[in-house]
């Protein structure tokens, strides 16, 4: 269906280097490697985007189905790929789902009957039926998600290519968006192009996968089955490291498979000593009855709150459970309704979108504007140990989203805050990046920082969150160690954790570690 | 979650076709710019909001009246305050006198504020007026005709033009809500900067963001075939279409303006619209594309097109027939009266009102 031949595409720098790959009809295939590696690239040649919309020098040849990219524009493959992006917000182009969902059949002149019956067929096919007449601005994350997949899936396109589009979603509607694409692989035959951060969510479904490795010549390409390609890219799930770690063969991929290799570790494990955090010292922050509503809607019920020093608190809860509402309340930036917000030193809020706090024109000249009065290159030094190597005289916009976030946390940091709250740090991070910030945050956990986290990455927090408190509904329904919170499911546990149940280990550091101290 | 059902609901209704209630602002419009009368202006006004009162149905352009009629506000205070500044002097009493602020020689004739005539005074609110109405009319039929689908409906030939207004249309509210994060965002950092520094932080990141997102929709939209079924060959048919619509422009303007050469005027327009209609039906053969659930039009549209169309020519003959009933109007004559056919314009005006929503789409 789909066949590259050693493609190569540069810019300013060599992006891809003589990638070859044949896709077959009816698979899912998944691209991984770290950012900045050129997924988006390869996935941008398959839809014709590179070059027609990019520019850049392009060396071999994609063809569709036997249609060249380089004389086909994207629009004349719109009836042959489909491409969905990671904001479904940013591509929409009318105000209500079914108008949406029509956009490209009228593009391509379907028939008005022929029309409707497709519409239907998609409406049934991603359930969203219930919502054919709401407007697009009403729509939650998971649900304009599957909006988008289906405004192009009713030009009955023979490949979908999708750019990380569960990047932006809480558990639950990631898990809906990657189930609707695992039925139309299974049932419709679609060949499907996946680029994905969160791999423990999707290598279970692929039936091939192409890891991009990074070098100064352009990224280099491994591709295979699943399992053959993850036992030696640089990133892999959580489970497929643990397989690695215990020498399993062949390495596991879903949790089902681990848990049927496990009996031997975790007997080994059975009486493995469990990691201590550090105990937290004073109270730095506390919220009492804590109310915070929009109009008549509240985002936060009366909430209770003491974060002390070094502890790393996690907030969870699906999207609109108030997470946010009460990061912002509890920086003082947003008014309570009732009840109040004491703060034993400044507290500094790295918002959900980090390029927000930013807006000079150069790295240097927003690590100067940060500086205390005084210390001069205080942010600077700070930068340095959080990401090394930032270069100075870039635009922020052009780092790479880890090293923004670095940025926004230093300029954040620098006038001595004691008190840090992240709103989802991880969204768009890779694995590597994501290690580093864990490492960042318990740095600061160990010099006294009281740190708190709204994530729904539990991968991520079991690296880091020692307590966790879980919102719904704008209340606490949880909140406690981080350990037990973390291993009391058996669904939202970290991937580690449901292996090895009932063991309390959360990482595949913790297990070698583990095995290490015996 | 009251709202959201509300609007759902309301998404099911239709006021009716676009292009039907342009036909009535239109002719609303026309009224206005041709009727003199202050009272008829005012009660013209009213019947243009009673309109969008009953008929607006819920949804983002909703407010698209209130802001009109705040800008109409503005437009009528800015039109009396240039004549506080620069007004020229009359016969009548004066009101009040200002100081005078003397100009240099060499601005021969003007002086700024001065002495206030009642005469001067009262002519420039009713032009502003004049001003008010029209847009307040183009709010109304705004809000009760989202102008997302009245770009839905233009012809095939203007289609990819119309659906590029459109996202420039919707961007703007998309600008707002980005800014209001922005700013909120940056208020963490501290003291928020003022002035032209303060305006920078915020201008920058939005609208580094809105050209990002403006890329991504124009790369989302080409995959998904904007623009595919334009065949080669209408750039004939481009240039024809935009000379006559400033045919068609200059023609409108000639003829409401009434400043004589009313004739040459009149040709213009019907040339203007005759080609432009022309050469749409040249344009809409190259292009093939279909529309999902075009709106119908029905007899509630007819109704509302005659009625515009009904007030546009009865305030066009009334003010021959009775020009001072209707046409220009000045202090000295005296109380404005309100001529029988004035009722005429203003019922036309206001009858969509009370025309049913179609069920469904």
């Amino acid at each position: 269906m789909i066949e590259i031949e050693n493609l190569s595409v540069g810019y300013d720098a060599p992006v891809l280097d003589r990638l070859s790959a044949t896709i077959d009809e009816g698979e899912l295939c998944l691209v991984i490697g770290p950012t900045g590696s050129g997924k988006s690239t390869l996935l941008g040649a398959i839809s014709a985007r590179v070059p027609h919309l990019t520019g850049g020098r392009v060396a071999g040849r994609v063809r569709i189905d036997g249609r060249d990219t380089r004389q086909h524009r994207p629009r004349d493959l719109a009836d042959l790929v489909g491409v969905v992006g990671q904001d479904p917000a940013a591509t929409f182009t009318t105000d209500v789902v079914e108008d949406e969902l029509a956009f490209t059949m009228e593009q391509l002149g379907v028939p008005e009957p022929l029309m409707r019956r497709r519409l239907e067929d998609v409406l049934d096919l991603l359930d969203l039926a219930e919502l054919r007449r709401r407007p697009l601005a009403t729509l939650s994350g998971g649900q304009a998600q599957r909006v988008a997949i289906g405004a192009v899936l009713t030009a009955q396109p023979r490949v979908l290519v999708l750019d990380e589009p569960t990047s932006a979603l809480d558990p639950a509607a990631a898990e809906d968006v990657l189930a609707a694409l695992a039925r139309l692989v299974h049932d419709a035959g679609v060949t499907v192009v996946l680029a994905e951060h969160r791999l423990e969510r999707v290598v279970g479904f692929a039936d091939r996968v192409i890891s991009l490795t990074p070098t100064p010549d352009g990224a280099t390409a491994a591709v295979g089955a699943p399992a053959e390609v993850l036992a030696r890219a640089a990133v892999a799930p959580p489970v497929t490291r643990l397989g690695r770690l215990a020498g399993w063969e062949p390495l596991p991929l879903t949790v089902r498979d681990a848990r049927r290799a496990a009996g031997d570790l975790r007997t080994r494990l059975g009486s493995a000593v469990v990691p201590r955090t550090p105990a937290p010292g004073e109270e730095l922050l506390r919220a009492d009855r804590l109310r915070v509503t929009y109009g008549s809607v509240v985002a936060v019920r009366d909430v209770d709150l003491s974060v002390p020093a070094g502890q790393i608190l996690a907030l969870t809860g699906r999207n609109g459970a108030g997470k946010s509402s009460l990061l912002w309340a509890l920086a003082g930036a947003l008014p309570p309704t009732a009840g109040r917000v004491r703060a034993g030193g400044r507290v500094a809020l790295v918002p959900q979108s980090p390029e927000d706090l930013l807006f000079r024109l150069t790295v240097v000249a927003e690590c100067a504007a940060a500086d205390p009065p005084g210390e001069s290159g205080a942010t600077r030094t700070l930068l340095d140990e959080l990401a090394p190597g930032v270069p100075g005289e870039v635009n922020p916009r052009d780092l790479s989203e880890g090293q923004r976030l670095a940025l926004a946390l230093a300029v954040q940091l620098a006038p001595g805050a004691t008190v840090l709250l992240l709103d989802e740090p991880t969204r768009g991070l890779d694995y590597g990046a994501k290690a580093r910030l864990a490492e960042v945050l318990i740095g600061l956990r160990d010099a006294g920082h009281a740190v708190v986290v709204a994530s729904h990455d539990v991968e991520f927090l079991a690296q880091v969150a020692g307590r966790i408190v879980q919102l719904a509904d704008g209340q606490v329904v949880t909140d406690g160690p981080a350990r037990t919170v973390l291993t009391d499911s058996a669904l939202t546990a970290p991937q580690v954790a449901r292996v090895l149940a009932p063991v309390p280990l959360l990482s595949v550091a913790e297990v070698a570690a583990a095995l290490a101290g015996r | 979650m009251t709202t959201l059902a509300a609007e759902h609901n309301d998404s099911l209704r239709s006021t009716g076709h676009p292009l039907a209630w342009w036909a009535w602002a239109a002719g609303c419009a026309v009224a206005a710019s041709r009727v003199g009368n202050p009272v008829v202006l005012v009660l013209l006004l009213l019947a243009v909001v009673l309109v969008a009162l009953a008929r607006r149905p819920a949804g983002p352009w909703h407010r698209a009246l209130e802001a009109g009629l705040l800008l109409g506000a503005v437009v009528v205070l800015v039109r009396t305050g240039f004549y506080l500044l620069l007004g020229l002097p009359d016969s009548s009493p004066v009101l009040v006198t200002l100081p005078t602020i003397e100009l240099p020689a060499w601005f021969s004739n003007v002086s700024l504020l001065g002495e206030v005539h009642v005469a001067g005074l009262v002519q420039a609110a009713v032009a502003g007026l004049a001003l008010a109405v029209l847009i307040v009319t183009v709010g109304a039929v705004n809000a009760v005709a989202s102008p997302r689908r009245a770009l839905r409906s233009l012809p095939a030939s203007l289609h990819h033009l119309g659906s590029a207004a459109v996202i420039a249309v919707s961007a703007a509210p998309q600008l707002l809500t980005a800014a209001r994060r922005v700013r909120r965002a940056q208020r963490l950092r501290g003291q928020p900067a003022r002035g032209l520094r303060g305006l920078a932080a915020t201008l920058i990141p939005v609208l580094a963001g809105a050209l990002d997102q403006a890329l991504d929709l124009a790369a989302s939209m080409d995959s998904r075939g904007y623009a595919r079924a334009q065949r080669g060959g209408s750039r004939l048919v481009g240039a024809a279409l935009v000379i006559a619509l400033l045919a068609a422009a200059a023609g409108g303007y000639g003829l409401l303006a009434a400043t004589g050469a009313t004739t040459l005027s009149a040709v213009l327009l019907a040339g203007g619209v005759l080609l432009a209609v022309g050469a749409s039906v040249l344009a809409s053969r190259s292009v093939r594309r279909t529309r999902y659930r075009a709106e119908p039009w029905g007899w509630p549209e007819t109704v509302i097109t005659t009625c515009g169309v009904l007030a546009a020519a009865t305030a066009w003959v009334g003010v021959i027939l009775d020009p001072a009933g209707l046409g220009p109007w000045r202090l000295s004559t005296g109380w404005p009266g309100l001529p029988l056919l004035a009722l005429g314009i203003l019922a036309a005006a206001a009858v969509p009102a009370f025309l049913p929503d179609r069920e469904g789409r």
